[in-house]
């Protein structure tokens, strides 16, 4: 029985959304049968009211993770596993559109400037995990005649994945797709706020031919969905995106039966401009690094410190940019011509908005922006926010503020540079414009971060490593390192001859 | 050879089960197919019937050229080499997809070129196909090395595709020798100049049309026709090509090592021949065993380089698996490729017929006993029974040499280590089959044992994952597995002085 609504999109479409939980290939009814509602933060309008897993439902889908495990995907070769990677990738890209417009009305994506280009990189996330399912392999390791060993990568096995709002589909697939590939299964939970689309995409995961319980999608809330799921003895990784809070609470849940940890946490990352830097490249990336997604990416360049000699000319440029290119295409996700659209969420736009006050009262210089869009009063829109002449000690210089809030101020040498740039609890990521090669290299070696742009920002690549250091996080997701860190070693000593 | 001024550059050919299909006859260059220059070309013929099927066009150095051009072109210009590489993912994953859709076909004219069976025609094709989408995922993940040189440099390797390969494949597997070759090359950026094998051209002819159809760029696969006097000595000599692998005998793959030193340096990889011993300990599986010392030497009428064609049985349990491997011998299906019932085809050629009959009739003459075959199958199409000589001695020609078809000696044995000194007694060195329950045993024998693949109780026994070559004159380098990838690139060390700046 299919439990689903219609829902009718802003450009006239129509689509079917699924509103069950996900479990062993079929959309299920929550045990309490009770539901939620997700809001469309363009209009603050209901879209659909979806089922709600409480700790129950969590219980029954890593069960149904468990047997598919024990039954059928430990035995599934890793050719067959990228071979339904594969298949999935193509039906994402088959079904862009509609996985674009539900992502765009769910969490306020632009469709045509943001929306299509998260799925374009989940759908070639898949394809990528895809190609290293058959290439998980181990040592053997030569220790003489009378022994040998060798090693096996094994999957964990049932793996609990949580994700958040910013890229409802995107930190699915970076999720998914390396711990398919590795050949564990998953029980994911979607955030409460953004639940639609991956619903959606279980329609695919299923056609894609995907056995039964390999892939299990919840809708539901962090303090008891994700709470059961983070600390259940059934569940042998947990995997978070998320806020530095609550990935601590995960990391104390998850300590009850020792389950591996992997957080990607917030980020306050520094974007470190030098005089001899090309301005308006500069100038055009960082606002890549802080205006994109309506400010809402772990890894914004959100403090930008600009070396003495360039600041006035840069922050020229940066203000020109941004308002030309960002605060004056803001509005509907669905006009292609928006590159700027609300933010998600009723709480999470009042943040933002208290810390413009906070930091007109500390008093940075507010060049930019600083308030809702006069001609855009119902949904959750700000405008692209410029602050400058920040001191180091202000907080909207190291408090994550998750919005198009942009702190920037001034340095004199390298080594200062560099002492506010690691200044901050977090480590995420950082990016450093200079023409000097040498050092552009010695700034990447000096960062405390966990990923370095040099001379660009937040221009991340499913084939590199991505992840923190310091409170921003504990492990790597993409590229090989995130196919390994869903597997463990399991070494095999072989006694050849050694007798006692 | 004939002039054939107009042969068609398409002819159609109907199968013997009522398929019908579009061969090329023309070399494939560029993305498309073209007469040789010349206008030369050469006849094909169905090993099982002994008639000619077409005639395709013959490429010689000035064609081999032709192809140089195009695919240094290709490496310079289309993006293969340098582009995002997951325009290789794409061309691959298609490429896979494609041999998969046409796998009937393909497997058709397999049959018909080559002799063997559609049974084992399909295996190939299947395995073909799984290699395409293998390499496909290693495009994106060619990595190098950072490495921790201190603080005052950034050090770290890249692995380049080396330009512009040259690649001769045998006749035994085509599309499946195809498919080791251009995967790995393709994943890792390089273009390929591919000579077939002149008695089995037609398969990789009707592939070019599915390269093209995957959107693999014009020049960056090019495939011609031809024999190796000629189109093969073109590559291996070639001042352009900067890398050639050849899989074939011993004896061209010196000479082709030869003529790459000789002429530009090129590298080379060689996939030769093989004396591959099988060993039976008295504490196998008797039934599995059987079976395993079928598969690995009338598999592809024994037509394969790594053919188990030296059984050592140790004496406990020699007569019981003589008798059981003659029961199973008269089991063996052979003859008309096209029935499904059929496992043995027929040879590749008359050349081959001879040959394999030639060493026979030597086997005879060095006074070894005929227990099973020993003569051709059938008078029409180049069938001989499946063969086994039996108290035969090491220094025996049988034993020594590569016979390349149905024909296995089988010798007693007491002890391991009498068996691994018999085994390891060759100059080849590319694979061997151990079957016995002990897994120690397994494990010992294996290690002594001097060969690029140890089967324990299978044979021929291939996945995509695991690389596959040989010790001694067997030859170089690996196919399958990421080894593989180490074939087609070459490592540049980068390092970069960043000492911090006075200023």
């Amino acid at each position: 029985m299919s439990l689903s609504v219609q829902v009718k999109l802003p450009d006239g479409s129509t689509y079917t959304q699924p509103t069950g939980l996900f479990i062993n290939n079929e959309f299920v009814k929550s045990i309490k049968g009770e539901k939620f509602e997700s809001i469309c933060p363009a209009t603050e309008e209901p879209i659909a009211a979806v089922y709600r897993a409480y700790e129950e439902d969590v219980d029954v889908a890593v069960k149904a993770a468990r047997e598919a495990y024990n039954t059928v995907w430990k035995e599934t070769g890793g050719v067959q596993r990228g071979k339904l990677l594969f298949k999935l990738a193509e039906l994402m890209e088959k079904h862009a559109d509609e996985l674009a417009g539900i992502e765009a009305h769910d969490s306020g994506k632009p469709k045509a400037t943001n929306a299509i280009f998260d799925v374009e990189e989940s759908a070639n996330c898949m394809r990528y995990f895809g190609g290293w399912a058959d290439k998980v392999t181990g040592k053997s390791i030569p220790l003489g005649k009378d022994k040998f060993a060798y090693t096996l990568h094994e999957p964990y096995g049932v793996c609990g994945q949580i994700i958040p709002w910013n890229y409802p589909l995107a930190m699915a697939a970076w999720k998914l797709g390396p711990a398919l590939a590795a050949g564990n299964c998953v029980v994911l939970k979607t955030s409460e706020i953004t639940p639609l689309s991956m619903l959606w995409l279980a329609n695919l995961i299923k056609e894609a031919g995907f056995p039964p319980g390999v892939v299990n999608i919840l809708s539901g809330f962090g303090k008891d969905a994700g709470a059961r799921l983070a600390s259940h003895e059934g569940v042998d990784k947990i995997a978070f995106t998320g806020s530095t809070a609550t990935g601590q609470v995960i990391q104390q849940l998850a300590s009850k039966n020792m389950k591996a940890v992997t957080l990607e946490c917030g980020g306050k990352s520094a974007l470190v401009i030098f005089d001899d830097a090309d301005l308006d490249q500069a100038a055009k990336w960082a606002a890549i690094g802080i205006m994109s997604n309506q400010g809402q990416i772990c890894t914004a360049t959100s403090r930008i410190y600009i070396q003495d000699g360039a600041y006035d000319k840069f922050l020229q440029a940066f203000k020109a940019h941004v308002e030309e290119e960002y605060t004056s295409k803001q509005g509907c996700p669905f006009n292609d011509t928006h590159v700027v659209g609300p933010q998600i969420s009723q709480p999470q736009y009042e943040k933002i908005l208290s810390y413009i006050e906070i930091g007109k009262k500390e008093g940075a210089k507010l060049l930019s922006g600083g308030k809702t869009p006069a001609s855009l009063t119902k949904g959750y829109f700000i405008e692209p926010t410029i602050f400058a002449d920040i001191s180091p000690d202000m907080r909207i210089a190291n408090e994550e503020i998750f919005g198009p809030v942009v702190a920037c101020g001034r340095f004199k040498t390298y080594e200062e540079g560099l002492k506010y740039a690691n200044q901050t609890q977090y480590g995420l990521g950082s990016a450093v414009f200079t023409q000097d090669i040498a050092k552009a290299h010695r700034f990447a070696s000096d960062l405390e971060a966990g990923m370095v742009w040099i001379n660009s920002s937040n221009d991340s690549d499913i084939h590199v490593p991505f992840g923190g250091v310091k409170m921003s996080g504990v492990g790597r997701e993409l590229g090989e390192y995130g196919l390994t860190i869903y597997t463990q070693a399991k070494a095999v000593h072989v006694n050849m001859g050694s007798k006692l | 050879m004939r002039y054939y001024a107009s042969l068609p550059l398409s002819v159609k050919v109907k199968l013997p089960h009522g398929i019908e299909y579009d061969q090329p006859t023309g070399l494939f260059i560029n993305n498309e197919f073209v007469p040789s220059i010349s206008g030369k070309t050469f006849s094909v013929i169905s090993p099982s019937t002994e008639e000619e099927i077409t005639h395709v066009y013959e490429a010689v150095s000035e064609d081999v050229d032709a192809a140089v051009d195009a695919a240094e072109k290709a490496f310079k210009n289309s993006g293969w080499a340098t582009a995002d590489p997951s325009q290789r993912v794409s061309g691959l994953l298609k490429l896979a997809d494609l041999v998969e859709e046409h796998a009937e076909v393909l497997a058709s004219i397999e049959s018909l070129d080559n002799g063997k069976s559609l049974m084992n025609a399909r295996g190939d094709i299947a395995l073909s196909a799984a290699y395409y989408r293998s390499c496909a995922g290693w495009c994106d993940k060619i990595d190098g090395r950072n490495i921790n040189t201190g603080s005052t440099h950034l050090s770290y390797t890249k692995r380049e595709p080396i330009g512009v390969c040259g690649q001769i494949i045998p006749w035994n597997f085509p599309q499946l020798m195809l498919s080791w070759k251009l995967g790995p090359a393709l994943a890792t950026g390089n273009t390929v100049v591919l000579k077939t094998a002149e008695s089995t051209p037609l398969s990789a002819l009707y592939l070019a049309k599915l390269v093209k159809e995957a959107g693999i760029p014009a020049g960056v696969v090019n495939i011609i026709s031809g024999f190796g006097k000629t189109a093969g000595e073109a590559i291996a000599i070639h001042p352009r090509i900067r890398k050639v692998a050849f899989t074939g005998s011993t004896a061209t793959g010196r000479h082709i090592m030869k003529r790459a030193a000789e002429s530009n340096l090129k590298k080379v990889t060689l996939e030769l021949g093989g004396k591959s011993p099988n060993i039976v300990f008295n504490d196998c599986n008797v039934k599995n065993a059987v079976q395993n010392l079928i598969v690995s030497i009338f598999y592809n009428s024994g037509e394969v380089c790594c053919a188990g064609s030296r059984i050592y049985c140790q004496s406990g349990i020699y007569d019981e698996l003589l008798s059981e491997f003659k029961t199973a011998i008269e089991a063996v299906k052979i003859g008309d490729p096209f029935n499904e019932a059929t496992f043995q085809g027929s040879q590749t050629s008359q050349q081959q017929l001879d040959k394999i009959l030639g060493y026979i009739e030597k086997g005879k003459a060095e006074g070894a006993t005929l227990v099973a075959g020993g003569e051709r199958f059938g008078t029409k199409g180049f069938f001989i029974k499946p063969t086994v000589f039996g108290n035969v001695t090491e220094d025996m020609g049988v034993v020594k040499e590569e016979i390349f078809g149905p024909v296995v000696t089988i010798t007693k044995f007491e002890t391991v280590d009498e068996v691994i000194e018999k085994a390891n007694d060759s100059e080849y060195g590319l694979a061997a089959g151990v079957h016995t329950e002990d897994i120690n045993k397994a494990v010992d024998v294996s290690n002594r044992l001097h060969a690029g693949t140890v089967w324990v109780n299978t044979y021929s026994d291939f996945h995509t994952s695991v690389p596959f070559g040989g010790f001694n004159q067997s030859g170089f380098g690996r196919e399958m597995g990421t080894e593989a990838l180490d074939n087609y690139t070459q490592v540049k060390a980068v390092r970069i002085k960043i000492s911090p700046k006075s200023a």
